[in-house]
């Protein structure tokens, strides 16, 4: 049996999330977070690993923790356990992390079309720093730890391998930050480390089930990164298979500059962890309380509910129904100006879909990552001027030219309508009948092409129209008068 | 009276609070006797009482303690016996400490110990072997030895030390002074540098059973920086029982027969004992406890496991000994923990390492555990026809330096009938019962948990009836 061609195999993600809580102090013990602090200010016996010194778990941080697994639709175990995960490095004063193993505080669930695996609290390292030419701990003359950072809260998030893409894993984790910025748990800044992401990534043939050789990818700390890292491994894993090579299974540090990926341990080097349960801690118990608790802090709708409800309800395109509902901020001022249209779509009017297509329209004039809200344009101008086209007011292209005034200037739309003379030109409009008899004058052949059958010819008089009028007349009423011109 | 060395640390307080001696005077009478120490009980003599602690008015009214090495004490040395942590001064102090400073007792030294509390001699001291007051050619028994050698010797009114599997109880027996592991959570375990945590507990040594009640006293209690520590129900009350009608006692056979290999002289103390006992109005019965006998086993790959955790942060990186590692930073590890630590501590490293591996989890540590919670359920069920479980409290009576070192698992054997009890997490009391060859023999008394008061009541009965006569260790 030969090996089928490269093409037919598909990639299988998985991804495994670090997310920091923004709790007030830190996983075992009472010191404060910080981000920016001079080193070694924020630590004590605890995080310090002091001999004789405890850990105690922060209730906010469990908490929390169940509010993430009520986001994700998993399962809240009323009992869980810490477990020690033992290995020496310098970042980790005990020598063991305290993390969750066999029995995590959440099982199960789902955030859009991916599987949760599990969701588990753990405790994050110090900080090292590095001092010689290699910036890292091998042949570096002298490192130093912080341990600021070190106990900081940390939500583990497993997915199962459903994700088939690079741009799917990217546009996933965008929906899991906006989902987490929501719960008010975490910063999710993937720039400052709050949100980090592994990737558990193999290749099988196409319309197989059985998982192929994964490798992790560690070290992708932006959504591009993550694509990125993602797709070369990809293209990695079907060149081997290509030659006939195998897959090893390996851990792989994705290198942002180079785009290269380096084998940072293979099966053979891979720890032996030695978990067992935290003999210095209590199994975490979740009851009734801390369960309405969580329950009572949750958002009344989270960004995937909010994608469903826009594309079900409201009958937005599923592309911007996602958009708007995982960049919350476009979605808040989406329902702003549907507010402000006051549900005239209900009469016959506006839709939400035709004001949902001005959005993208106003996002490309004030720059891709702003928000529309701190703009000049109010929800309710962009509400009204979306109103003026859908009522022929004013044609699509006039009001283009309004929008961009508008984000200059801020105002009315009607005013500056007005001020500007955009106003639409329609049928009844003395002038546009004579313009449209001028454009047929001006290209004869094109009118003959017409008159012919050849639909596609209409475009240059259609075009003259629109110049002479500067876009003031509805490109659909400019076709419709120049057929009737012609006698169609 | 004349040498307020003679005087309980019951009786210390007592005088002090009616004026008759200032705490002071019995501090500098004690730090005297610690400061010329011969015994090597200690690892570090105050020079003077601090003067924030030990007024008169006070519980404790100045009593001073001496505190095992493991309990960490700011600014003064903590280095649980072990090279590895020589001159290491924590920054903070340990509850416990902490709470019997606030009860208005100072703090008089530190106490040597085996490295780590892993020993039953003293022997595995990184500061030396402590001689027994009793014949200082032999062991104090460990791994609290320098506590009870010093309690046992007058260099010291009474002393705390940490029990894992014995390490209060067998050195008491061996030293001839009451040694107490209460029940597990009852003290907080915060600032006690660990051997193992799910069985690691604080306790007193103590001249005699008031003195344990009134140490124990101002111990317990919940503390919020320890997640395992529980609120005692209700108060210690110190003892009064003059005798023990109604009370059953249970003789385990599965731990007193031939399997415990209980010497001749001791078991015919322990003989003895049982009449007074039941002179005093104790029913004597022999019980089961079918699982106890492979006690020793679960706790030998319990303990190691837990440790081999816990010693981990002992990599040269914050604190302690550092061996430079010629820029690698593994080799900086190695020779770290090679030259800081002793063969027994590297010997339960490697085991609980093993233990813990990857395919041999679930037959070593996983097994220990179940065979652990059976051992606690036969006290459970013991416990439905017996007040108290009675046993010697050591196989044997203090032996010569050297006489086990090149046999751990005879020296693991000392805490044959102690392990059974740390495993269930239960209360258990050793008291002098007479001598043997002119070395002192334990009797042990265990209870339910949180059961300290009736245990400690019990105890004082018998403590009445045997009159055990200590003082000529008090030279």
């Amino acid at each position: 049996m030969g090996v089928p061609p490269v093409s037919d195999y598909e990639p299988v993600i998985g991804l495994e999330i670090h997310v920091q809580l923004s709790t007030r102090t830190k996983m075992f013990c009472g010191c404060r977070l910080s981000f920016s602090d001079p080193p070694n200010i924020h630590t004590c016996p605890t995080c310090l690993g002091l001999p004789g010194a405890l850990p105690v778990v922060n209730e906010r941080a469990i908490h929390f923790g169940i509010m993430i697994g009520l986001a994700l639709g998993c399962e809240i175990s009323e009992r869980s356990l810490f477990h020690r995960k033992n290995y020496f490095y310098p970042d980790l004063p005990k020598g063991y992390q305290i993390s969750q193993y066999d029995v995590p505080l959440c099982l199960g669930g789902r955030l859009g079309e991916v599987r949760i695996h599990r969701v588990h609290l753990e405790e994050d390292a110090a900080k090292l720093n590095h001092l010689g030419a290699s910036g890292r701990i091998h042949g570096s003359d002298r490192s130093w730890v912080d341990f600021n950072r070190g106990g900081t809260p940390l939500v583990e998030i497993v997915t199962e391998p459903d994700i088939r893409s690079p741009e799917q894993a990217r546009e996933w984790l965008i929906l899991l930050r906006t989902t987490l910025r929501q719960l008010g748990v975490s910063d999710v800044d993937m720039s400052q480390g709050s949100l980090r992401c592994d990737a558990n990534v193999s290749i099988r043939p196409t319309g197989t089930t059985e998982l192929g050789t994964k490798t992790e990818l560690k070290n992708m700390n932006s959504f591009a990164f993550l694509e990125r890292g993602v797709r070369a491994e990809i293209e990695r894993q079907r060149r081997l298979v290509e030659h006939g090579e195998a897959v090893v299974q390996e851990t792989l540090h994705f290198d942002p500059v180079s785009g290269g990926l380096t084998p940072l341990r293979s099966k053979e080097e891979a720890h032996d962890y030695r978990y067992f349960p935290e003999p210095d801690l209590v199994p975490i118990v979740v009851g009734e309380e801390m369960m309405s608790a969580a329950r009572a802090d949750m958002p009344a709708e989270l960004p995937a509910d909010r994608a469903v409800r826009f594309e079900r309800d409201l009958g937005l395109h599923a592309d911007t129904a996602r958009l708007f509902a995982f960049r919350s901020e476009l979605g808040d001022y989406f329902e702003r100006a549907l507010a402000a249209a006051n549900g005239s779509h209900k009469n016959g009017g506006l839709e939400p879909a035709e004001l949902s297509n001005w959005i993208p329209q106003l996002v490309e004039r004030i720059g891709s990552d702003a928000d529309p809200a701190s703009s000049n344009v109010t929800p309710e101008s962009l509400a009204t001027l979306a109103t003026m086209v859908k009522a022929r007011e004013v044609s699509r292209d006039a009001a283009r030219e309004v929008l961009t005034l508008l984000v200059k200037e801020g105002g009315d739309p009607r005013a500056i309508v007005e001020r500007e003379g955009l106003g639409a030109i329609t049928a009844q409009d003395n002038g546009l009948a004579e313009i449209v008899d001028q454009a047929i004058a001006s290209d004869p052949a094109a009118a003959e092409q017409v008159r012919a059958g050849n639909m596609k010819a209409i475009g240059p008089l259609v075009g003259h129209v629109m110049r002479e009028t500067k876009g003031r007349a509805d490109g659909g009423e400019i076709t419709r008068l120049i057929r009737k011109a012609l006698g169609l | 009276m004349s040498d307020p060395i003679d005087l309980t640390a019951a009786q210390a307080a007592e005088r002090i609070g009616a004026g008759e001696i200032t705490a002071a005077e019995l501090f500098e009478a004690y730090r005297a006797r610690a400061a010329a120490d011969d015994l090597n009980a200690f690892t570090w003599v105050a020079d003077a009482a601090p003067e924030s602690n030990g007024r008169p008015d006070t519980p404790l009214a100045g009593v001073p303690i001496a505190a095992k090495d493991l309990f960490c004490t700011e600014g003064v040395p903590s280095q649980s016996g072990s090279k590895i942590l020589e001159g290491y001064r924590p920054p903070y102090t340990a509850t416990v400490v902490s709470k019997l400073h606030e009860a208005g007792a100072p703090l008089l030294g530190k106490t040597n110990q085996d490295e780590f509390a892993m020993g039953s001699s003293n022997e595995n001291s990184g500061f030396g072997p402590v001689l027994n007051p009793w014949d200082h050619g032999r062991v104090p028994g460990g791994s609290s030895g320098g506590s009870a050698a010093a309690v046992a010797a007058g260099l010291a009114p009474w002393a705390i030390g940490t029990d894992t599997g014995g390490s209060i109880r067998q050195p008491a027996s061996l030293c001839g002074i009451v040694g107490l592991k209460p029940t597990y959570g009852a003290c907080s375990r915060y600032g006690m540098i660990a051997f193992a945590s799910s069985l690691d507990q604080a306790g007193p040594l103590t001249r005699d059973v008031t003195d344990a009640a009134l140490m124990l006293r101002h111990m317990i209690g919940r503390d919020h920086l320890d997640s395992t520590s529980l609120e005692f129900p209700g108060e210690i009350a110190l003892p009064s029982a003059e005798d023990l009608k109604g009370i059953r006692l249970g003789v385990p056979e599965d731990l007193t027969g031939a399997e415990g290999g209980i010497e001749p002289g001791v078991r015919s103390n322990f003989e003895a004992t049982l009449e007074l006992a039941e002179r005093l109005g104790a029913s004597i019965e022999p019980c089961r406890l079918p699982h106890a006998p492979h006690a020793l086993s679960a706790y030998y790959l319990i303990a190691p496991a837990e440790a081999s955790a816990n010693l981990a942060r002992f990599d040269g990186v914050r604190y302690g000994l550092r061996v430079d590692g010629d820029k690698d930073l593994v080799t900086m590890y190695s020779r770290t923990r090679e030259v800081g630590f002793g063969p027994e501590v590297k010997r339960r490293i490697m085991l609980g390492t093993y233990a813990l591996s990857s395919g041999y989890y679930d037959a070593y540590y996983g097994t220990a555990q179940k065979v652990r919670t059976k051992i606690a359920e036969d006290f459970r069920s013991a416990f439905e026809q017996f007040d108290f479980i009675v046993t010697p409290t050591s196989p044997c009576v203090a032996f010569e330096l050297g006489a086990k070192l090149s046999d751990p698992l005879a020296m693991y054997l000392n805490d044959f009938l102690a392990v059974p009890m740390s495993l269930a997490g239960i209360p258990a009391i050793s008291i002098p019962s007479g001598l043997s060859d002119g070395l002192p023999v334990g009797f042990q008394l265990a209870a339910p948990a949180f059961n300290e008061s009736r245990l400690l009541d019990a105890a004082y009965a018998l403590e009445r009836a045997v009159g055990f006569d200590g003082s000529s260790a008090r030279v």
